[in-house]
């Protein structure tokens, strides 16, 4: 406890830090500042729960653990609990009259997709008259892009916990522009869905069956060390799957296998459903553990942006989805832009995308435009998480593993909000993608959570 | 419009300078973008003759609404390329920056201790962040609930370390001088302390007795009651008793509750190293007394404590302006009669420093003062850098009003203002000077000429 040289870290008074320097006493300090408003006595009680530290350890020990491999690709009503006339939906769980247009646009089109109605008059009409169930895609182990529409004649990515056994689902990526997900329901849309039924999904199907699982810990950290975040920058991942998994597509289906690949190899964001699955998977693996602090799943409706904590079960925690501040495609400019949309920030909850920005410097302007300012919103993120990744490296930080696991006790501490790297999508039902960049989430969000483990 | 061929750059800058050109005054579309299908379809879309063009080309399409601006965002569009060619930015990696938290401070920086002097209110969540990475915490911060300080002890304990505070106004540990600190000789003494200006004045006069410290922790004012049951004066008895350099324990204290007390003596006397037990208060020990205990038990002589005096007018009425909370209650009880005020009193320090960082309020109160003035000035690293800069004018100014002026000085000649220049300074300026506390009293009250003689 007495010996050795002393070495201090100082939080709080300067004139007490220069009182060390005056000693010549080596020392760290600390850029303290209050925290969130209104947040006091609920972190006091929070860090007091003797369950607290070893709970976090508990729980952010799955989340870094996880042994995440694509198995197989499959129709969503074989797996899901997902009966006709049932669609789930991307972030925390909302009704068609809350819904903003992407998502209204998403759920159309998944009603013309399945047939539930005719032309887009009637979707919405069907949709109105609440006789399709909705509900969250988090809430059946299910993650998806944007809206994150999921209807039961979908094929899903099927990801599989190799270290602690579950299984996590995420919907087929249909590339970039009008496309579901971004609330497109022309008839190019339905139709691309309808090949994906009939070709995509089979195809993948039968390559796994032939290429076995496809180890995706090890695949996201060698995108990460070539350059990705994992979230807006998924060129690396995709290239190192379709190296992956073309010579079984040609083995298992020599007669699609050039749509197939030509498909894969059109869409940089391919990889980006599973690896949205590879998150999902790894973050509910830290579910309820009694005292946590962990987030266990960041996601949005278009509408709110919700938080579910390690401690609190099933809870949801919201606040409103922010625009993103981003750059925009072609004319499209910030009045298109909807608000904050998905379920992709699984990516930064399991210590990916802004998370990682550091090791993407390719797209680095998303944050400002520079590499220094990348390798800013990585180190900030270390004060907000739990651990550093061990397998998702950032050569550029010396290897230093990502900032994993955030603690909502430490985002109130610091009023550090995470760093989310996202898609923008047109607010008006129909149009598609209109840019990319970063939003911030609401801090109520976190801030309300922590007052509910206050009093659990 | 324009096309041109393989020329390429990521879609992440081409937005960029899409958004700066259509941000001009005039220009009402400006679309930069590879010539992929998308980007062709949404060209389109906004009426754009196009033509022919593929993936590897960049496509240029701006619309004006008169030459001259559509000429303008040519211009422009032709410096963000060459921005971009060169590379922009400021370039390199980050800084480092600092940690928001103890915790992450902790992770970043080989810590032995950590010093925690945020708002009472905050100090819980830095101090348990410094606990659970098994440092030891000093915590200067006031207004901790006691609630709080129960926590962070028993965690504390777990985790085998010491927690010194809250309100721990002082602590030496490994020759490091944590808060108000002096600058003290090393020596065989270690000191447990639940006041800081207490074990300040303790430590100060070992000093000029020739006495050195191996280690000085302070444990807060509250430690000893019952609802903290001594929790951190039994670590830290605990600490010094397996400390090699530390051959003689001094416990500086109030009277612990009578439990505490209880325990307290229990762990005394489990204790190898011999402990000199101090407990303040009226009929009992007073810092100076403790000091010369100490001094004994060493076998060293008890030297005459040193002081400046010089003749003072007699007065009627004594007022002690304090800002040692301790050094003012022992002077209140030895004087024995009084007006006394401790400026580093709660009421007194909302919303501004503490007395010894910043005088102003204190020396406001001795501008109007009268009769006979106590004071005390304590120096060491944390404390005003030249006390006497501004207080021997207002010493000065008090004796030609006739007002006379005793102080204890507290502090070493080793400590950044030197005690013999502080005293030197008061002395010139019409001030008795006194090195114990309770001489200074002493003799403040031998001053009052009606009544005490």
């Amino acid at each position: 406890m007495l010996d050795g040289e002393p070495r201090v870290i100082t939080t709080g008074a300067a004139v007490l830090a220069e009182a060390l320097d005056d000693q010549a006493v080596p020392r760290l300090g600390v850029d303290w500042r209050p925290p969130l408003p209104g947040t006091s006595a609920a972190l006091a009680k929070v860090l007091a729960d003797p369950r607290r530290e070893r709970a976090n350890e508990v729980a952010v020990g799955r989340l870094l653990s996880a042994r995440p491999a694509l198995v197989g690709v499959r129709p969503a009503r074989e797996v899901l609990d997902l009966p006709p006339r049932t669609f789930f939906h991307a972030g925390p769980p909302i009704d068609w009259e809350r819904a903003s247009g992407p998502m209204r646009g998403a759920l159309i089109g998944a009603a013309l997709f399945e047939g539930l109605a005719g032309d887009a008059e009637e979707a919405e009409r069907l949709l109105l008259s609440g006789s399709v169930r909705l509900d969250s895609c988090h809430h059946h182990r299910t993650v998806g892009p944007m809206a994150g529409v999921v209807s039961p004649s979908m094929w899903m990515f099927e990801v599989v916990d190799g270290e602690h056994g579950s299984t996590a689902y995420c919907s087929l990526n249909e590339g970039l522009g009008k496309v579901l997900r971004y609330g497109a329901y022309g008839p190019e849309v339905v139709e691309r869905l309808r090949w994906m039924g009939d070709v995509l999904g089979p195809v993948l199907a039968g390559a796994l069956a032939v290429s076995g699982p496809i180890d995706l810990r090890s695949l996201i950290a060698q995108a990460l060390q070539m350059g990705d975040e994992l979230h807006n920058r998924n060129r690396a991942a995709t290239s190192l799957l379709v190296r992956e998994i073309a010579p079984a597509i040609v083995d298992a289906s020599p007669e699609h296998a050039a749509s197939v690949l030509r498909f894969i190899n059109g869409n940089d964001h391919f990889f980006l459903n599973a690896g949205m699955a590879a998150g999902k998977v790894s973050a509910d693996a830290a579910r309820d553990v009694p005292g946590s602090s962990l987030v266990v799943a960041m996601a949005r409706n278009g509408t709110d942006f919700g938080v579910q904590v390690s401690g609190l079960g099933d809870r949801w925690f919201t606040g409103p989805a922010g625009v993103p501040d981003g750059l925009y495609l072609g004319a499209y400019g910030p009045d298109d832009a909807n608000p904050d949309i998905g379920d992709s920030t699984i990516t930064e909850t399991s210590g990916l995308g802004g998370f990682a920005m550091a090791a993407a410097p390719a797209i680095v302007r998303f944050v400002g435009g520079d590499v220094s300012d990348a390798i800013a919103a990585t180190r900030s993120m270390y004060e907000i998480t739990l651990a550093e990744h061990p397998a998702y490296q950032i050569p550029g930080l010396g290897f230093r593993g990502t900032p994993t696991g955030i603690d909502v006790a430490l985002v109130a501490r610091t009023g550090q909000l995470p760093i989310v790297n996202t898609g923008i999508a047109g607010r008006v039902a129909g149009t598609g993608q209109v840019g990319a960049g970063l939003v911030s989430p609401p801090a109520e969000a976190f801030t309300s959570a922590l007052a509910a483990l206050a009093d659990t | 419009m324009e096309v041109r061929a393989g020329l390429y750059h990521d879609s992440v800058s081409l937005m960029r300078i899409s958004q700066a050109l259509g941000g001009r005054p005039g220009v009402t579309v400006a679309v930069v973008a590879m010539a992929t299908e998308l980007n062709l379809g949404l060209a389109r879309d906004v009426h754009f003759e196009i033509p022919p063009a593929g993936p590897t080309d960049l496509l240029i399409a701006i619309r004006a609404e008169s030459g001259a601006a559509l000429q303008d965002a040519a211009e422009e569009l032709d410096r963000q390329f060459a921005a971009l060619a060169r590379g922009g930015g400021r370039g390199g990696p980050a800084a480092e920056s600092a940690p928001r938290t103890t915790r992450s401070a902790a992770r970043a920086f080989d810590a032995t201790v950590a010093l925690v002097s945020v708002p009472g209110e905050y100090a819980f969540a830095e101090a348990m962040d410094a606990i659970d990475a098994g440092l030891s915490v000093m915590i200067f911060s006031d207004n901790v609930p006691v609630e709080q300080e129960v926590l962070l002890k028993d965690r504390a304990k777990e985790r085998g370390v010491l927690v010194m505070g809250p309100d721990c106004g002082t602590a030496v540990v490994g020759g490091a001088g944590l808060g108000f600190a002096n600058v003290l000789r090393p020596g065989p003494v270690g000191v447990v302390a639940a006041s800081g200006t207490g074990a300040q004045h303790v430590t100060c006069l070992l000093d000029h007795a020739g006495v050195g410290v191996s280690h000085v922790l302070g444990v807060g004012g509250r430690d000893l009651s019952s609802a903290v049951g001594g929790r951190s004066t039994l670590v830290a008895l605990a600490a010094l008793d397996a400390d090699p350099a530390t051959e003689l324990i001094v416990l500086v204290s109030k009277p612990p509750a009578p439990e505490v007390a209880e325990i307290v003596d229990r762990a005394v006397e489990g204790l190898s190293t011999p402990v000199v037990t101090a407990l303040l208060g009226p009929g009992r020990d007073h810092l100076t007394s403790a000091a010369e205990r100490a001094v004994s038990a060493l076998g060293v002589p008890v030297p005459q404590w040193p002081c400046w005096t010089v003749p003072q007018p007699v007065g009627s009425e004594l007022s002690g302006l304090y800002s040692g909370g301790t050094l003012c209650a022992e002077a209140r009880i030895i004087a024995g009669t009084g007006t006394f005020t401790d400026f580093g009193d709660d009421e007194y320090t909302q919303g501004r420093a503490h007395p010894m960082i910043d005088p102003s309020m204190r020396l406001e109160a001795l501008a109007r003062a009268s009769g006979v003035v106590l004071l005390d000035v304590v120096l060491g690293h944390g404390a005003e850098p030249d006390p006497s800069f501004r207080l021997a004018p207002a010493v000065r100014a008090a004796r030609d009003r006739g007002t006379a002026v005793v102080v204890a000085l507290v502090g070493t000649d080793s400590d950044p203002q030197g005690l013999l220049r502080q005293a030197e300074a008061l002395v010139v300026a019409g001030a008795s000077v006194f090195t114990s506390n309770a001489a200074a009293a002493g003799h403040a009250a031998s001053l009052i000429g009606s009544g005490a003689l």
